[in-house]
């Protein structure tokens, strides 16, 4: 049961992740590989300003802050300097490694002041005592409160996302990756809405990252490797169970659902014995099969239905 | 008053598929005008269109609106005075957004795009009277995915959204002719109501010579890069799908002509 609340709580963390994907790669259609170097830079922030002593949600807002810097960055090299958007995703993620680095000083800064889930943890002890029952089973009450506070960060964002995504600005967004050519004959510069749109991307991604580094009381030079891919796998896990659906508030919602599933089939299979290490491949693999796999199985039908008798 | 001054535009310059697509053309609009564009294929008009939208710099001549020089403004910029729908039917619209969506980002031309909710303070009312006179019942569907609805249905949804702000330019690039003979028969219709009642002075490029005998009130007809002819008033009113075509033959045959002589000249320094 405990391992069943840690894992939803890294699942609702990693929606956060899901949804900064789903707006670079739904909504725009970049792959934008940023998202790598900018989930650590969010951790590695949010952990070297907690060491200074500052405010858990100042520091996790600067984190995010940073991750938006890092994504205008990419925006920028990519829309200005017309570099292909993978490289210039490429490029940041690569500077960002030592960025991070310099950032925390070394490789690993561990987090012992007070974090964000401080308030909720302490309440729920308070409330229930070290230990809670639930459904007969014992769970510590400090993880009941990361779970509330993953559970209402993720909402706010959720929830917020949607409704930026329904404001003029947010439209535009929608509209840039859609059909740029036509946002620009309404007078919109659709160069400005991918840098903006890069931007909130990985400012999401770092606030996931920030967010992860706190509960796991460290943030790592490494912790970021894959999570585009984690994303991606979540974004399209998401929208297999919505199915490709054209309402905004739907799609945000499969992408959170998604994630959180994502991270209970990986809990699942590693207690039935896949190894840890295996895991990144396993995703790749997953994440390769889901994109490619529907197109495969409709040629498959339609090779199969050219033989049948007319 | 839209005005073009000796606008020059040479595509690839320097290499085997040079193609001199304007030679120094200056045209004057009067506010409120119609004017049909024709010409052969490589005549220049689709880049007369896009030398006013914007779609490429200019390598000399100059562009102004009402006396404002539009020459530098980026294409996006430019959408505060022109208003466009393209030949593609697809093209004008957002295919994941509403209807009403799409109408909305359409009522904020060329305005920043803030934080306020897209659909806030929507005129509903106004839009569904406006969709209801294409007659396809759309009037119905403001919040539809703009994608589900056929090409006719878009194009002239495109059309609505790019006279919704009255722009002081109507560009209309083949808009037709992508279209079934209904679905073009309706947008013309819609065209001819939507530029009668506004006031934008609006540019029809067609390839179709009933088009441009019976509709605008004048006339331009590109070749080789240069305007061949420029009719207006009851000149314009006059000529009949007939007299195009004949232009047309003659046009051709000019191009032969200049052909025949090239060949001649050559032939005698041989």
């Amino acid at each position: 049961m405990s391992l069943l609340v840690a894992t939803l709580a890294i699942g609702l963390i990693f929606a956060i992740l899901a949804l900064g994907i789903y707006l670079s790669f739904r909504v725009f259609q970049v792959p934008d590989i940023t998202a790598d170097g900018s989930f650590t830079l969010g951790a590695a922030v949010v952990a070297t300003l907690l060491k200074h002593g500052w405010n858990p949600l100042a520091a996790t807002v600067a984190g995010m802050v940073a991750g938006a810097l890092a994504g205008l960055c990419t925006g920028v090299i990519h829309v200005r300097f017309k570099v292909n958007a993978l490289l210039a995703g490429i490029l940041v993620m690569t500077a960002l490694y030592s960025v991070n680095l310099r950032v925390m000083g070394s490789s690993n800064t561990p987090i012992t002041a007070r974090t964000l889930f401080s308030p909720l943890e302490e309440l729920a002890v308070r409330t229930f005592g070290r230990e809670t029952a639930i459904l007969g089973r014992s769970v510590p009450s400090q993880d009941l409160g990361i779970l509330a506070t993953t559970v209402v960060i993720a909402a706010i964002t959720a929830i917020a996302l949607v409704l930026f995504l329904k404001t003029e600005l947010g439209a535009a967004m929608r509209a840039t990756g859609d059909n740029a050519r036509m946002l620009r004959a309404l007078g919109t510069s659709t160069d400005r809405m991918l840098v903006l749109g890069l931007a909130l991307s990985n400012g999401l991604v770092a606030l996931s990252g920030a967010l992860f580094a706190q509960m796991q009381a460290f943030a790592d030079a490494q912790m970021g490797i894959g999570v585009i891919v984690l994303g991606l796998a979540s974004v399209i896990l998401g929208q297999s169970l919505v199915g490709n659906v054209r309402s905004v508030s739907l799609a945000v919602a499969g992408a959170v659902i998604g994630a959180v599933l994502f991270r209970l089939l990986v809990a699942l299979a590693i207690r039935m014995g896949l190894d840890a290490n295996d895991l990144k491949l396993v995703t790749a693999v997953v994440v390769l099969a889901a994109i490619v796999g529907p197109g495969w199985i409709k040629s498959l039908g339609r090779k199969r239905g050219a033989h049948a008798p007319a | 008053m839209l005005r073009l001054d000796s606008v020059r535009k040479t595509f690839n310059p320097g290499t085997a598929n040079e193609v001199r697509a304007l030679g120094g053309v200056t045209l004057e609009f009067a506010p409120g005008s119609f004017t049909v564009v024709i010409g052969t294929n490589g005549s220049g008009k689709s880049t007369l269109q896009g030398a006013i939208s914007g779609a490429f710099e200019l390598d000399a001549g100059s562009i102004s609106v009402d006396g404002t020089d539009i020459t530098r403004w980026p294409e996006h910029r430019r959408a505060q005075v022109v208003g466009r729908v393209f030949q593609d039917p697809f093209a004008g619209t957002s295919p994941e957004l509403t209807v009403a969506e799409n109408l909305a980002l359409a009522s904020k031309r060329g305005k920043p795009r803030t934080l306020a909710p897209l659909l806030r303070g929507a005129k509903r009312g106004a839009w569904r009277e406006l969709l209801a006179q294409i007659g396809l019942g759309l009037e119905n569907r403001l919040d539809d995915p703009i994608g589900l609805l056929s090409g006719g249905q878009r194009q002239s949804i495109t059309l609505l959204m790019a006279t919704l702000t009255n722009p002081k330019v109507l560009m209309l690039d083949e808009h037709t002719a992508a279209l079934d003979p209904r679905s073009a028969e309706l947008v013309i219709g819609l065209t001819t109501r939507l530029v009668a009642r506004s006031s934008s002075t609006t540019i029809m490029v067609t390839h179709s010579m009933q088009q441009a005998a019976s509709l605008g009130d004048r006339l331009i007809a590109m070749h080789r890069g240069r305007v061949y002819l420029d009719v207006s008033g009851s000149e314009k009113r006059q000529l009949m799908e007939s007299d195009l075509l004949a232009l047309f033959s003659q046009m051709r045959r000019d191009d032969r002509f200049d052909d025949d002589a090239c060949a001649m000249v050559a032939a005698q320094y041989r």
